[in-house]
């Protein structure tokens, strides 16, 4: 199956010469969510921002389902949904006005079923009448959701959705990024959240200084980059590690009350067996054993630090 | 050719207008009204015919004329400006819309607008001093091409403008006095010679003249200049709006 969207050599020099992009290629399937991390200033917004159109690339292409953005930016930007990071709306319109007014903006016929639907969906039913400024932050983030739905997008963007909102709009969102996924909607999806991407991405790309660093499956790049963290707790304090010990490549802490392991995440990497059976020969008791899997955010965090 | 997203962005802008009838519609209406009661009723009676036209009825075009231009600029301007402003401009730009289509729903709207005022004030007049319109047809045309225009010299503005200040300045620096001064309250052959000379220089005594002509069959200068000034100043618009939308001034980085 063909990419539903094709980035390729995309650059972005603004006025000022700051590069925002430099050779910038990319490929999504159609049906994935897709992570796209990056620290401040890395270039996601302004990545999204030329695919929709808000943004001329100084070079480079990208195809949505085959269309060019610029050449054939009708069939293009039909496709594409656009939820932006900051809360854009028109405050003095009803929330059902405003997202008919998306649809028909995009070329789509009046469908007051549709636009229900994607109300109810975003729990926005009972707000219909309501006018935008009377609502809260998460509302209106739900509102810019749902105009953004409103024309049965194929490709919906997802600028930093769910920034200040509660835990509850959190999940609510996640829910429905995954029915979409799953109706075949491919979603790209920025995010300062981590858990969010590790929670939902089925891949990841990390962008840094207007380079994609890397691109990956989720799974993958957390087997790759991922560590495990064993803290055995002692029943005993000790002063110094048996030299047995210390070749498994356990580690005392400060206070000689737990041994520390770093492993790799893949099975053939990790000696536990040896482990248990050097500490049995050591004579050495233990309480207690933790273990901690890295998060995607210590991996980010990781691979930000070691391209800083 | 997209209609639903023409169609979407002219009845957003119209629906704004009935949100805001009091400062759209009525508040111009009772300015204008203001206007006949004092120039036509009261001081009106007081002055001689101009060309033959009792004073009262004389201003009726000019004073259309003003709240056309006002209004058109007025009500472009803030359509385009405000989504600017809040940033939900976004979404018209990212949808599968061409220029002519964005300006078609925004210009169209203001157009609208603007074309009822002048109906609306015509209307109004007829309380207040006897008019006739000569000829209905040119009436009709002019008043739409100046709210055409203007709804476009409108909508240049509130893409250059980048604060309210700069919004307000044309029309209130430039418009109001050209229009103060381009015969809406007298004829310009009244002016010594050097004055008349000069007033030619400014376009919306072309207007006013033309506009007054379909009233009343008399006019400053010939109607054929006045329609030709009116297109010339059409066509001005529209090559600073097809290069706003070719370079993506004020609106793409």
């Amino acid at each position: 199956m063909p990419p539903i969207l094709r980035v390729s050599h995309l650059s972005k020099v603004y006025k000022g010469g700051f590069t925002a992009l430099n050779d910038v290629s990319l490929e999504l399937k159609q049906g994935e969510i897709f992570a796209l991390l990056g620290p401040n200033g890395a270039g996601k917004t302004t990545l999204i921002s030329i695919v929709c159109g808000l943004v001329n690339p100084t070079g480079g292409t990208v195809e949505v389902s085959g269309h060019d953005i610029i050449r054939d930016y009708r069939p293009a930007r039909e496709l594409i949904g656009l939820v932006p990071q900051e809360l854009k709306t028109d405050s003095f319109e009803t929330v059902w006005n405003t997202v008919s007014f998306s649809r028909g903006l995009f070329g789509k016929p009046r469908n007051d079923a549709h636009i229900e639907r994607v109300l109810k969906d975003l729990s926005l039913w009972d707000k219909k009448d309501n006018m935008i400024m009377t609502l809260s932050g998460g509302m209106k983030r739900r509102v810019l959701i749902a105009k953004a739905l409103s024309h049965e997008p194929r490709v919906l963007f997802l600028d930093e959705p769910t920034a200040g909102v509660d835990v509850e709009l959190r999940r609510d969102m996640w829910r429905l990024v995954r029915q979409l996924r799953d109706e075949g909607v491919t979603i790209i999806l920025t995010t300062h959240y981590l858990e969010e991407a590790e929670e939902m991405a089925d891949r990841i790309g990390v962008i840094r200084k207007g380079e994609l660093m890397l691109v990956d499956e989720k799974d993958a790049l957390m087997r790759r980059f991922g560590q495990k963290r064993v803290t055995i707790q002692l029943s005993q304090q000790l002063t110094a590690i048996p030299a047995a010990v210390a070749r498994t490549g356990l580690t005392l802490s400060q206070d000689g009350r737990a041994l520390l392991l770093t492993l790799g995440t893949t099975p053939a990497e990790a000696p536990v067996s040896d482990l248990f059976r050097a500490l049995a020969l050591a004579g050495i008791a233990y309480s207690d054993i933790e273990t901690q899997q890295s998060s995607l955010e210590d991996i980010f965090v990781e691979l930000m630090r070691e391209h800083a | 050719m997209n209609f639903h997203a023409i169609k979407a962005i002219y009845m957003f802008e119209m629906a704004r207008t009935a949100r805001t009838l009091l400062q759209s519609v009525v508040s111009p209406v009772l300015s204008t009204a203001l206007y006949f009661i004092v120039f036509g009723s009261a001081i009106g009676g007081h002055m001689n015919a101009i060309d033959g036209v009792a004073y009262g009825s004389f201003i009726v075009p000019g004073l259309i004329m003003l709240t056309l231009l006002t209004q058109s600029i007025s009500n472009a301007s803030f359509g385009i400006y405000f989504p600017r402003f809040v940033g939900t401009i976004y979404e018209v730009l990212s949808a599968p819309v061409s220029a002519f289509e964005i300006v078609a729903g925004y210009v169209g709207a203001a157009a609208t607008k603007s074309v009822m005022l002048g109906l609306i004030i015509l209307g109004t007049s007829t309380f207040f001093v006897e008019v006739q319109v000569l000829h209905p047809v040119w009436m009709v045309s002019f008043l739409v091409l100046t709210g055409i225009t203007f709804s476009l010299f409108g909508f240049i503005i509130g893409i250059w403008a980048d604060n309210f200040e700069k919004l307000q300045m044309i029309p209130l620096l430039v418009v109001t006095p050209l229009t103060f001064l381009g015969g809406s309250f007298y004829s310009i052959d009244m002016l010594p010679p050097f004055w008349r000379s000069v007033t030619l220089f400014n376009p919306v005594v072309y207007l006013v003249s033309g506009f007054r002509w379909s009233f009343f069959g008399v006019s400053d200068v010939n109607i054929a200049i006045s329609l030709g000034m009116t297109l010339g100043f059409l066509a001005l618009c529209l090559v600073a709006v097809w290069w706003i939308f070719r370079t993506g001034y004020r609106l793409k980085s």
